[in-house]
């Protein structure tokens, strides 16, 4: 909250020097920066409908459910799926994992769930596809999902 | 107006899919309707400032600067102000992708651009701090360390494993996508 407003000082900020500098080119940025969101509207909006119906069908309660503490090996592949297609934001994500926590998901379980919710974007390929094209695009997101289980391998050993 | 139709085409289904679970399912269709609505306006908040720098940035940064900071000769720095740039971003994963692209078609290379696109997505320090005050300090750092090693691991890989001709299609469509 407090950087969203930071963010919105710094742009206002550099958009009023940009201005003063040189009107023709500000009006060009603005311009670009309409552009640019355009452009990739269509695809935000279907990844936040997606997310929507996904996260009203999959509740906190299913999840803790699936990836318990002695869930092991499988609850940990659970996680890791399940972080993988849904996407949340950080501000819902960790009070979510801090509540799963509460309500008996492992450890392990939810730090690979935090890194793949992170990292990995299912819902978010096609638009990552279209700037990196398929090969990188597969590469980031496979290596990011195996990666997540050496994070939470790390946070096991480090935090029992 | 077909051309626009034709480009929400996906949307308008998963829209009309959203209406159907109302009827079906009426509390998942309520709360995925609450969700995303709730989505929509945290996206509209956080997107206007990105946008704009990205405009900005577009505007008045030159290629050859952007080279020299961040080009296939930046070396280390390249890499440290590519993560310093992720970390310090806000909003979702998907609104680093347009910025990725104007990265690349100013010239950045890719491996760092890879690194702006691991620290957007896990190292955010806003999101740090949220970290560490649900799950503990302990866990926070524990994880950012590993990530630091992960992200520049991941980006170093791709950047080989692609080809050449790999590479030139991206930069190819980062010139075509902003």
């Amino acid at each position: 909250m407090m950087f969203t407003i930071v963010l919105y000082i710094l742009a206002l900020v550099l958009l009023i020097v940009s201005f003063i500098k040189d009107t023709g080119k500000t009006k060009m940025a603005l311009k670009k920066a309409w552009k640019s969101f355009e452009n990739i509207l269509p695809q935000f909006i279907v990844i936040l409908i997606i997310v929507g119906i996904m996260l009203a069908a999959i509740s906190p309660e299913v999840i803790s459910r699936l990836i318990g503490n002695q869930s092991g090996w499988t609850g940990m592949l659970i996680a890791a799926v399940i972080g993988a297609i849904t996407l949340v934001p950080g501000f819902v994500a960790f009070p979510l994992a801090a509540a799963l926590l509460n309500g008996g998901a492992g450890l392990m379980q939810i730090a690979v769930f935090i890194s793949t919710l992170m990292m990995v974007g299912i819902v978010t390929i096609p638009v990552e596809i279209s700037y990196f094209g398929k090969k990188a695009t597969f590469l980031r997101n496979g290596m990011a999902f195996l990666f997540s289980f050496v994070v939470a391998l790390v946070i096991g050993v480090i935090l029992r | 107006m077909m051309k626009l139709l034709k480009r929400y085409r996906i949307a308008l289904v998963l829209a009309v899919l959203n209406l159907l679970l109302l009827v079906i399912f009426p509390t998942i269709g309520r709360s995925s309707i609450e969700l995303t609505r709730n989505n929509v306006r945290e996206m509209l908040m956080v997107i206007p400032p990105i946008f704009m720098l990205l405009g900005l940035l577009d505007v008045w940064v030159k290629r050859e600067t952007m080279i020299k900071l961040m080009g296939d000769n930046s070396g280390f720095s390249g890499a440290v102000i590519a993560f310093l740039m992720g970390s310090a971003a806000a909003g979702p994963l998907y609104a680093a992708f347009p910025i990725a692209g104007i990265l690349l078609k100013k010239g950045s290379k890719l491996s760092n651009v890879l690194i702006f696109i691991g620290a957007w997505s896990t190292t955010k320090i806003p999101l740090l701090l949220f970290e560490a005050s649900s799950l503990g300090w302990e866990f926070m750092v524990t994880r950012f360390a590993v990530n630091l090693v992960g992200i520049g691991t991941i980006a170093f890989v791709i950047e080989k494993f692609l080809a050449v001709e790999d590479k030139k299609a991206i930069y190819k469509k980062a010139a075509t996508m902003n």
